[in-house]
């Protein structure tokens, strides 16, 4: 007889699947939320589960195909209460960040035999992990132990465990989705075929017929207010461009029109019989051609008041600043490099989609559950845009799986809301991994045309930079990527210095935050032509650079003499440089064979701690009758640790131990503003706030003790039990009592802000019969200020350096001649998987910061930087080929070697045809 | 990914419901690529592995290897030691995109039909000769060499209703000493290139794959030289045989195609 029922973790479940349903959603209706929805298409292994001990992807497996089979998923994975072993090894090594892709990876690694272990590279090649760039992966397989237990004692410095660890192990960690809402019902989202257009009408009369469908919304239900999607402290900073339906579609993906029903299937049906009348318009793809006389104009109709620079050159932004008189710097120089860079488009690609839950709460207010890094910039903006005030909207997020400055935005909250507030549903809308490619947002793909002058002592002379982004469609985060244009040349000592900015639109999906903002590209061009530089001066590169680097008492200066809130709060550039350079001098890592042509490269890298235009935080913290403490901060934690690191400053502060702390966070609701986790900002900002809440707290603990005991408060002292009051203990128990809530308030506004900076060094082979490079030696150095957790700093460092070898190697998106993204899976689109990514050696600058919490810096974005550089540099060395546009892959690194030229990418360049 | 507009599946088909194949059916095997791709177009699965058909049969005439043996069986595989192709095998298995997990469910067959120029499944079953066996909407069946039945991107010699039911390895071929090389733009990468010689008492045939839109094969009595043989590549393959996608552009896998038809001449052989 046919089996009708699965046995999930020990139970057996009746519920019939449906026809062409996956293991994966049949699996999370039962409740089985450790089973994850990475990619949803068998690529990346975060939906693993054994099926009779075998693991599969089970979003590729006929859930009927379960029938009568056994299911282990996460959460059964240990029965008896204790943790797996490589459950446990992950804890120990710390082997996650964000921890979405944390349970696949323990079911596949569980599933390993002994022969897969010695080849993890092949072994792990569908297991996708986005944040740590898989070293602690690697740590947590091989058993090695990364944490130390919580205790007494400076908590400064100390490795000590993610809060969230065990819920990420264990699979019960609940990230944006994983909750059961009565009465859910499911939006789903027309998106646009064409690249521009008008939208002369919609026909929902068929969509509207299919059961199950509730409501269609269309631009004639939008508000009528323009805004941008992307999220700053001041909203002025992003050009108001967008509405939430528009009657104009301007890029291949935008949305039409969403369809709410009952389940998704029938809102993608409703989704498939909406008619749309277009009135197909010139489109256009390149910033260059875009800004020409003739081009389609993509906003027309606004203006200045849009904040949009010039719209009918479809310039969003523009920026222009000079210092000095460049051209007598030319003439001065004994050598000039001129060149121009391109950086192609590449996606976050963090492994949880976009997604949010929006309902009504038996008080009326808007909740809205969402994947954010801007939970309180998002209640702002849902509050505009519904003419709401804010005490009828909430924004909370659950664990949310990573976001890279994607979660900057506001991409799905507006949809689920007006959908919640129209019918009063509660309503969830989850992006697939394909929208995320065509329709959320990316990097900004840019082009730098570069010319840099010296003496022929290495002296700088002049330093010119024409920057020209592609922002797409919308102008999100156009503005805030010129920062690009500071950091990238104060860092360098030069009297004469130009730079003409422009941020284009075109039909294209738009660009927002990406880590680093438009660093990576600029400082893509200025490594590259100062490595260009020495070479025609015959300097040692890193030499070249320490002759022209700022020192610690000189002033940055990029494009402007006006006055910033920048200053160099602690200075390590100096210890980066020479940390690299001794690294590399140590040679370490053979070449793979005679044929192998052989060099080496670095490249560095300065970021501002804070974003400009201020970064306001608050965070509260109360004792508790037991003796613990309740911090509630604002920012969110998307992998990036700063759980972790909250809960040690309170803690040191407090004189006690991190496990004594519980946390609570990113929910407006929890504390009274967060500008938000993005400007690696988790511990320079809102750990700061954190920092002067718990100073505010202890005074007040010291002062009730002193007062009870009669003793001077400057002979009382804050242990992890008592306040010491000249010997004579007080209890923290006793001092919660009696109706008294002792509570420290703390806030930080974000300015002045200070500098962090990291070095890259590569050494690398490369095989000019295949086009292969292989790192043979990969180093990093980072000046993070006094390092909180060198653990996890180390695993920012690394994640950083993976994600720019992505980009630096293997990842692009490619659009069609209709401007459509092609890449739009995992397997067309090449996120770095465990045998790409080769083990960096990770430095710390010995410096302690005097404006950052206890003295550290941010060390988030940064390492992105100077990855790409390094490695074109060191590429540049073993072959002689400058190469000017990423990324470096085999083909074309083996053509242009053939060629004795750079080609361009095939692919990248544009737009590519498709079959 | 879920697949909500199949209404119905037919978990254990019949010749029969072969015969009433219509539009908006498909044919699933291991699920892997039919549930990676929203599928809009399609109403009904019909099932092959209801068939029950046995995975691998070897016998004096070769292997024979269904449709829907999956990844991992056929990896698994034990051969005897007359057949040296064990390693081969499993350099194909590897080929794929996907890892281990995916073996245990994707098919063979479903390589085959999807007939994307990586398949490793292609590669293997074309370099050694294989005889594909189709059924027939009208309850018969037809054959056609495994090299001949990928005919392009996502094009092979199957009309609609028709299912490949098994590929056979003939024993000579078995006997083979085989030499493998396969390249991609990262590590572990979908194949941009993957060249298969295959040398036999009096024969010896290179089978290029992936770097071309579809299989394509040189004979020879005996291994040629390296340069007489990449020669005879380049001769054979005109430019645009060769496969352009984000996995390499068409230059680069003419390049490696060259560069690898001297390396299996070599590694079997062949005299400059």
């Amino acid at each position: 007889m046919r089996p009708t029922s699965v046995e999930v973790n020990g139970t057996d479940f009746a519920a019939p699947p449906r026809p062409g349903q996956c293991l994966r959603t049949y699996l999370r209706e039962l409740g089985w939320y450790g089973v994850k929805k990475g990619c949803d298409a068998g690529d990346c292994g975060a939906c693993t589960v054994h099926v009779d001990g075998r693991p599969v992807h089970s979003c590729l497996l006929p859930a009927y195909r379960a029938l009568g089979h056994r299911v282990t998923t996460i959460e059964g994975l240990a029965p008896g209460g204790e943790p797996h072993p490589v459950q446990r090894a992950f804890l120990d090594a710390q082997g996650f960040q964000c921890g979405f892709c944390t349970a696949g990876m323990i079911m596949t690694v569980a599933a390993l035999d002994e022969a897969q272990h010695q080849d993890l590279g092949r072994a792990l090649k569908g297991s996708l992990c986005r944040c740590t760039g898989y070293r602690a992966i690697a740590d947590a397989v091989a058993g090695v132990t990364n944490v130390e237990q919580p205790g007494p004692g400076d908590q400064i410095g100390r490795n000590l465990p993610a809060p969230g660890g065990p819920a990420v192990v264990t699979g019960t960690a609940r990230f944006t989705l994983d909750v059961s809402v009565d009465g859910l019902t499911h939006l789903k989202l027309l998106r646009s075929p064409h690249a521009h257009a008008r939208i002369r009408s919609i026909d929902p009369s068929a969509a509207s017929a299919v059961p199950g469908v509730l409501a269609v919304f269309t631009y004639a239900d939008s508000p009528g207010r323009l805004y941008s999607t992307a999220r700053h402290e001041d909203p002025r900073d992003d050009p108001a461009d967008t509405r939430l339906f528009d009657d104009v579609v301007r890029f291949v993906g935008q949305r039409v029109a969403g369809v709410l029903a009952d389940s998704v299937a029938a809102a993608e049906e409703g989704c498939r019989r909406l008619v749309v009348d277009y009135e197909i318009l010139p489109a256009v793809f390149d910033p260059e051609q875009a800004m020409a006389p003739g081009a389609p104009i993509l906003h027309p109709d606004k203006g200045a008041e849009q904040r949009i620079a010039c719209a009918q050159r479809n310039i969003a932004v523009e920026v222009h600043g000079d210092v000095g008189d460049v051209e007598a710097g030319f003439a001065a120089a004994d050598a000039v490099y001129e060149h121009t860079f391109t950086t192609h488009r590449v996606q976050h690609a963090h492994l949880e989609t976009h997604a949010s839950i929006s309902r009504l709460d038996e008080t009326g207010r808007l909740d809205v559950r969402t994947s954010s890094q801007v939970p309180f910039l998002t209640r702002r903006a849902l509050c505009d845009l519904f003419d709401r005030p804010e005490q009828t909207v909430r924004v909370a997020c659950g664990r949310v799986g990573g976001g890279f400055g994607a979660k900057q935005e506001m991409l799905t909250e507006d949809l689920a809301a007006l959908a919640t507030l129209r019918t009063g549903r509660p309503v969830q809308l989850e992006f697939t991994r394909q929208e995320q490619f065509a329709a959320t947002t990316t990097r900004h793909p840019a082009t730098v045309q570069i010319k840099v002058g010296a003496r022929r002592d290495g002296t700088l002379t002049a330093l010119r930079l024409r920057v020209v982004s592609n922002t797409g469609a919308y102008g999100n985060h156009a503005a805030a990527i010129f920062h690009s244009c500071h950091e990238a040349v104060s860092v360098y000592r030069c009297p004469n210095k130009k730079v003409d900015g422009y941020a284009v639109y075109t039909n294209t999906v738009p660009a927002g935050a990406y880590r680093g903002y438009g660093l990576s590209q600029t400082i893509f061009a200025v490594e590259s032509a100062m490595d260009e530089l020495a070479r025609a001066l015959g300097l040692d590169p890193i030499a070249f650079r320490q002759r022209n680097v700022i020192g610690p008492d000189d002033p940055m200066i990029a494009h402007s003499t006006e006055p910033e809130d920048v200053e160099i709060g602690s200075y390590g550039l100096d210890q980066c440089l020479d940390l690299v350079d001794a690294a590399l001098r140590r040679g370490e890592g053979t070449s793979p064979g005679p044929d192998w042509l052989i060099g080496q490269g670095v490249a560095l890298a300065m970021i501002d701690t804070v974003p400009p235009h201020g970064h306001r935080s608050r965070a509260r913290i109360s004792l508790l009758p037991d003796g613990g403490y309740e911090l509630a901060v604002g920012t969110a934690e998307f992998g990036n640790g700063t759980s972790t690191v909250h809960r040690q400053l309170a803690a040191t502060v407090l004189g006690t131990s991190v496990d004594r702390i519980r946390l609570r966070q990113a929910d407006t609701d929890v504390v009274a503003y967060d500008t938000g986790a993005f400007g690696s900002t988790g511990i320079v900002v809102a750990g700061l706030a954190a920092t002067r809440a718990a100073q505010a707290l202890r005074d007040r603990l010291i002062a009730a003790a002193a007062a009870r005991t009669g003793v001077d408060p400057a002979a009382c002292e804050l242990d992890a039990d008592a306040v010491r009051c000249g010997g004579v203990p007080v209890p923290l128990a006793d001092l919660a009592q009696g109706g008294w809530a002792p509570a420290g308030e703390g806030a930080c506004d974000g300015s002045p802000r200070s500098v962090a900076f990291n070095v890259h060094g590569f050494r690398v082979a490369v095989h000019p019969g295949t086009g292969e490079i292989r790192i043979l030696q990969s180093v990093h150095a980072a000046d993070a200020g006094r390092v909180v957790n060198p653990m996890q700093c180390r695993g920012q460092v690394e994640g950083g350096v993976a994600q720019a070898l992505g980009a630096a190697m293997y990842e692009a998106m490619v659009l069609d001649e209709t401007g459509r993204v092609t890449t739009d899976t995992f397997r067309n689109y090449h996120v770095p998987a465990f045998g790409d990514v080769p083990r960096t050696e990770v430095h710390f600058a010995d410096t302690a910061d005097r404006l950052g919490p206890l003295g550290a810096k941010s060390m988030s974005e940064s390492p992105f930087n100077p990855v790409a550089p390094a490695l074109a540099n060191a590429v540049r060395d073993a072959t002689g080929i400058r190469f000017g546009a990423l990324p470096l892959t085999r083909d074309r690194v083996c053509l242009s070697i053939a060629a004795g030229a750079e080609l361009p990418p095939a692919h990248t360049a544009g737009v590519h045809p498709h079959e | 990914m879920d697949l909500n507009t199949i209404t119905s599946v037919i978990e254990a088909p019949t010749r029969t419901d072969q015969a009433r194949w219509q539009p908006g059916d498909a044919w699933l095997a291991g699920g892997t690529w039919l549930f990676s791709e929203p599928q809009p177009h399609l109403r009904r699965l019909v099932d092959l592995t209801g068939f029950g058909w046995e995975p691998l049969r070897a016998g004096e005439t070769g292997l024979e290897i269904a449709a829907t043996c999956t990844l991992a069986q056929l990896y698994a595989m034990p051969l005897p030691p007359h057949w040296p192709v064990g390693p081969l095998i499993r350099d194909c298995c590897h080929a794929l995109l996907g890892s281990f997990k995916i073996w245990n469910e994707a098919t063979v067959g479903g390589n085959l039909c999807l007939s994307l120029p990586p398949g490793p499944m292609i590669s293997l079953t074309a370099a050694l000769d294989g005889v594909c066996t189709i059924w027939t909407p009208d309850g018969g069946h037809r054959q056609v060499a495994a090299a001949e039945f990928v005919t392009g991107p996502r094009a092979n010699v199957l009309a609609p209703g028709e299912l490949l039911r098994s590929i056979s390895l003939p024993d000579r071929a078995l006997r083979a000493t085989t030499a493998f090389r396969q390249i991609s733009l990262s590590p572990h990468g979908r194949s941009a290139a993957l060249l298969i010689g295959a040398r036999t008492p009096g024969s010896f045939v290179l089978t290029v794959t992936a770097s071309t839109v579809r299989p394509i094969q040189l004979r020879y009595a005996a291994v040629p030289g390296p340069a007489e043989l990449a020669a005879a590549v380049d001769r054979t393959i005109d430019p645009p045989l060769y496969y352009d996608d984000v996995h390499g552009t068409p230059a680069w896998r003419r390049l490696m195609t060259l560069r690898f038809a001297e390396e299996i001449s070599r590694e079997l052989g062949g005299q400059p």
